[in-house]
């Protein structure tokens, strides 16, 4: 008598090998979700296990906060700002790398480098780089004679700011670069052509052919770049700390500092999910260009 | 309006020599047709002209200016149109057509009389403010052409722009585009593989293979007078046939060419025309409707087994029965000559 194996039976075999991605993703992704959620509901603590419910009140403690509402604030600011000098970058390194010349292999790589460095390592490096006594930045620009003054590039909020973005564009810029590539293969020479026989320079090619027919991949670039960037503790917390004086704080490092290391559970929790619905909005935006970008669609 | 003269051009992709040596002289207000197969050149002989291509070695002018070196294709006052069409999908009919007037900085109220001429020519008025993915095929095409035209070039370079349409649609396409030609009269370069097309457009046909051109002519010298074996079989449907008799009164190594249609029983000439007679042995007969195709073998033959072709047209009520030997004759006005050996015309 033949039997039928676990192999023959489709229904048996899909729910088997579902189960340990969906496992994955439930326990790691799913319940702290709902954790935080519920965490951000309730004025629960670090170092006990008292839950008690507390209904918005720890949304309108923070929205009352001058450092949750900068905190927000410096969100949005390196969000935007990251990902716009990324957008403008990737582009021109998608042009250069679209040419042949010598040495396009090893210059590739350089410019994959950042990808493969882990944000932590990455980060300490650049600590140095924004040094305040050896920041290679201010000493170059002073040999170059451009630089009167001295810039304490972690110590004033501003500049730390500009600091932030320019790693995190820089932590970006790799994975943007090689989608904007892709995109520029997937337009059809021939368009490319029909616009430099009808007479089209450089630019009016590149902003009225090219960068149209990129929208759709661009935005999928910056939508990536978005999460990845106003999800991000790491360059924050190693560069700054969200210091000075609590004034370069993102949602992220603000969460881990008021829920973890000040041990308010709720408070923090309730940073953490305000990303959330900024998240949410701005993915449903972005998907939305992408479809009325999309080739001829009205 | 202008011809262009190619002199010697030569375009090497490493070891292929894509286009090797060509001398050519468009005439002003000409329609040239380049014909061959795939790989025979054509399309970046057309190219290089367009100045997407530079040449390897080698001259064009056009309207008496060089522009082989360092002019670029917005300089050269051509307009190409490619097989896909190359629409810009972003924009609407009204803005794919205004793209080349907006490059070269016309004012916006030409811009608008303009398109709304080249469209009304083309009868694509009313499709000014969809996308190319909203247009049929034809419509596509004809939007391609609008944005040809509007340049007001002094040579329109197409690329098998019928390529993609249907084979209904290119009929009327073909007809179409002729007659925009003559109305306009503009010198016109046209790529095809596609021997009908070039018959039917062409004031003068470029015979293209590896490179080179083999025969420049009107449809009629093409067809009626190729100068070897090569246009002889590449030009006509289905090809002309080419016997070797060994016949002792012409000189050794002769090749016997004749036309399918030329090629038909013996009774249907009148007894005292001058004809070669042949014993056909038919081995098979198409029905094509408006013709009969007879296939079949020629006895008196070096090889008798090389396949022979008869297009009998339907006005030729006579049975043909399969697997009998037949007699069919050729007019022997009908008769070319060609080396066997060379592959050239032989005018004896």
């Amino acid at each position: 008598m033949t039997r039928r194996a676990v192999a023959d039976r489709e229904d048996v075999l899909g729910v088997l090998m579902l189960a340990p991605s969906l496992a994955y993703v439930i326990l790691l992704v799913g319940v702290p979700f709902f954790l935080a959620i519920l965490l951000s509901f309730s004025n629960a603590t670090a170092g006990s296990l008292r839950f008690e419910w507390a209904g918005f009140g720890n949304y309108g403690a923070i929205l009352g906060d001058p450092i949750f509402q900068r905190a927000l604030r410096n969100s949005v600011v390196v969000t935007v700002g990251s990902q716009a000098l990324v957008v403008v970058l990737a582009t021109a390194a998608a042009q250069v790398f679209r040419a042949t010349f010598r040495g396009k292999r090893f210059a590739r790589f350089i410019l994959l480098l950042p990808w493969a460095v882990p944000v932590s390592l990455a980060a300490i490096a650049w600590t140095w780089i924004f040094d305040s006594t050896f920041s290679v930045i201010n000493w170059t620009l002073k040999a170059a004679g451009l630089l009167h003054g001295w810039l304490y590039w972690l110590g004033d909020p501003a500049l730390a700011l500009v600091a932030i973005i320019i790693v995190q564009a820089w932590r970006i810029l790799p994975f943007a670069t090689v989608i904007v590539l892709a995109g520029l293969a997937s337009i059809p020479q021939e368009i490319v052509e029909a616009a430099i026989v009808d007479g089209a320079g450089f630019w009016r090619r590149l902003f009225q052919v090219e960068l149209p027919l990129l929208l759709p991949v661009v935005t999928v670039a910056v939508l990536f770049g978005v999460v990845y960037t106003a999800t991000d503790l790491g360059v924050v917390y190693i560069l700054t700390g969200g210091g000075p004086a609590n004034t370069t704080h993102v949602l992220p490092t603000l969460a881990f500092q008021r829920g973890i290391l000040g041990a308010d559970l709720g408070q923090g929790a309730a940073i953490a999910v305000f990303l959330l619905p900024f998240l949410i909005v701005v993915a449903v935006a972005m998907l939305r260009l992408a479809r009325r970008a999309e080739v001829g669609a009205r | 309006m202008a011809g262009v003269e190619i002199r010697n051009l030569k375009k090497y992709f490493g070891d292929l020599h894509a286009v090797d040596g060509v001398d050519l002289s468009i005439r002003e207000g000409e329609f040239l047709v380049l014909l061959g197969s795939s790989g025979s050149g054509k399309t970046t002989l057309l190219r290089m002209i367009a100045g997407l291509e530079h040449p390897t070695s080698g001259e064009i002018y056009i309207g008496g200016v060089r522009v082989d070196g360092d002019v670029p294709p917005r300089a050269r006052g051509i307009a190409m149109v490619f097989q896909s069409y190359a629409l810009y999908p972003h924009r609407t009919v009204f803005k794919n057509i205004a793209f080349p007037l907006e490059a070269s900085r016309v004012p916006r109220q030409q811009i608008e009389a303009k398109v709304r001429w080249a469209a009304e020519m083309f009868s694509i008025s009313r499709y000014l403010d969809r996308y190319p993915r909203q247009l049929s095929g034809g419509e596509r095409q004809r939007v391609a052409l609008c944005r040809a035209l509007v340049r007001d070039p002094k040579v329109f370079l197409l690329d098998e722009p019928l390529a993609n349409l249907d084979a209904k649609l290119r009929n009327t396409a073909r007809d179409d585009l002729k007659r925009f030609q003559r109305q306009i009269g503009t010198t016109t370069v046209y790529v095809t593989h596609d021997q009908i097309e070039a018959m039917g457009l062409g004031d003068r046909i470029v015979v293209m293979e590896h490179g080179k051109v083999r025969q420049v002519g009107t449809p009629q010298d093409v067809y009626e007078d190729p100068v070897d074996t090569f246009v002889a079989t590449f030009v006509g449907q289905p090809p002309m046939n080419l016997l070797d008799l060994g016949d002792p009164s012409l000189p050794p190594r002769t090749l016997l060419g004749f036309r399918p249609e030329h090629f038909l029983p013996r009774s249907t000439f009148a007894a005292g025309e001058d004809v070669r007679a042949f014993r056909f042995s038919v081995r098979r007969v198409e029905y094509l409707g408006s013709d009969r195709y007879v296939y079949g073998a020629v006895a008196e033959s070096a090889t008798p087994d090389a396949t022979v072709i008869a297009k009998l047209p339907g006005t030729i009520a006579q049975a043909i029965p399969e697997g009998e030997t037949q007699e069919f004759a050729v007019p022997r006005a009908a008769l070319r000559y060609f080396d066997a050996d060379t592959g050239l015309r032989r005018r004896s």
